[in-house]
């Protein structure tokens, strides 16, 4: 049990793949424009990596070590595109929004470095719930640079929920200052740096203050 | 040793090919069953655009499939051959719609569609793709105003050739201050596609393209 708290803790928190290890920036940094748009890219690339690391686990004893990257990519690759196509049939109107980064998915090597160095040498069940959870602190990274950028930039929240939930969801649109004229830097690249900036720094700030608060004891009576 | 050797290459390939087609059959197999649902999702977006160019109920033909080829052409700015969609009542043409792509945008090329009536009436225009300052010169996109909407019923009669132009260039279309390039680039753009209308009307109704 330890295991799995241990990596949700992973995928959460101390590696995760949005403010950690910074991999992935470019779907990251392009599709956080909204909750919406970077909440769908999130749980894609969740999906995308709870199954590529399923399957990778499953055949990681049959594949001999010189061609496991192709086959990885095969994997992934072909696991984007059947949700790629899935998404296409389904939710033809967030298809039209995301855009390049569905197929993009596969060239984020958050989930070529998972099935890697992961799934590759562990059992299926924890591989399923790494993926996931490294999917996760993605989606909740994206959720929130999405949040931050659609308030400032646009001055509402879920705008474009309509495109997942159809025409009847539009009343779930939160406008969080009415009459606002838009703050065009939130919604351009470079509003995406810096709210992602922001964001590393208030979980090193979190981390800090965590570390410094299990300290003090010992340090004071050395002192 | 050699042996072994042949014999490790032959057995990776043969792992790997088990895999490519694997993958393949499970992609076919997805294509297959989601190719109907995303050519319908496909043909409704398409209409869907252009019945906010053209309203329905006005034709009585199948728009998507009664298209015509039009060449490149100075006028309406396409560099490659762009599908037309036509709308009869009757046999009779009604209107037909047009691609056209202003290359003069602040940010690269601006594509409209743009319905023209028989009349030569304008039935209206809608933006398909843009990349124009978001907030500022994005206002042409019908989700943020309605400023498109100054096209409705303009014609090559009922607005002069010098009325063709934003206000502040003596014409009679709106602009909103500080963006003047992308309404200026959408009004000679939607202007160029009427004067290739009036000249190429034969051709943009010839039957017999129809599928």
């Amino acid at each position: 049990m330890n295991e799995y708290i241990e990596i949700a803790k992973n995928g959460l928190w101390k590696q995760n793949t949005g403010v950690v290890q910074l991999l992935g920036m470019c779907p990251l940094l392009a599709v956080s424009s909204s909750v919406v748009n970077g909440v769908s890219l999130g749980l894609a690339t969740l999906l995308v990596m709870a199954l590529s690391n399923l399957a990778v686990s499953l055949i990681r004893n049959l594949v001999p070590g010189e061609i496991r990257i192709p086959v990885f990519i095969l994997i992934i690759a072909s696991l984007v595109t059947i949700i790629q196509l899935v998404m296409k049939a389904y939710l033809h109107s967030l298809y039209l929004v995301l855009g390049i980064f569905v197929p993009l998915i596969v060239t984020n090597c958050i989930v070529l470095a998972r099935t890697e160095a992961f799934a590759s040498k562990q059992k299926t069940l924890p591989s399923v719930f790494d993926g996931f959870m490294m999917g996760m602190g993605l989606t909740l990274v994206l959720a929130l640079l999405g949040g931050m950028r659609e308030i400032f930039g646009k001055g509402t929240l879920f705008s474009g929920i309509d495109l997942v939930f159809g025409d009847s969801a539009k009343s779930f649109v939160i406008t969080v200052f009415p009459h606002y004229h838009g703050f065009l830097l939130a919604i351009l690249p470079p509003g995406a740096f810096i709210g992602l900036g922001l964001l590393i720094a208030l979980k090193n700030r979190l981390d800090a203050r965590a570390a410094r608060a299990q300290i003090p004891a010992p340090s004071l009576q050395s002192a | 040793m050699k042996r072994g050797l042949i014999q490790t290459s032959l057995r990776t390939s043969l792992i790997m090919l088990a895999f490519v087609l694997l993958a393949t059959t499970l992609l076919a197999l997805t294509y297959d069953r989601t190719h109907d649902l995303i050519s319908k999702s496909e043909a409704e977006e398409k209409l869907s655009l252009i019945n906010q160019v053209f309203p329905p109920g006005m034709s009585d033909n199948d728009l998507i499939h009664d298209t015509v080829e039009i060449p490149p052409s100075e006028l309406l700015g396409n560099s490659k051959p762009v599908t037309a969609y036509r709308a009869r009542f009757h046999g009779k043409p009604v209107a037909v719609m047009i691609e056209a792509t202003a290359p003069d945008g602040y940010a690269g090329r601006i594509t409209l569609l743009i319905g023209i009536l028989a009349s030569g009436e304008i039935s209206g225009v809608r933006v398909i793709s843009q990349n124009e300052t978001p907030g500022l010169g994005d206002y042409i996109e019908i989700a943020k105003s309605d400023w498109i909407k100054g096209f409705d019923h303009a014609s090559l009669g009922s607005v002069t050739d010098a009325a063709w132009h934003v206000r502040k260039d003596g014409g009679q279309f709106d602009y909103m201050t500080g963006a003047t390039i992308t309404p200026r680039a959408v009004v000679k753009a939607v202007h160029k596609a009427l004067l290739y209308f009036s000249a190429n009307k034969a051709m943009l109704f010839a039957q017999g393209k129809e599928k």
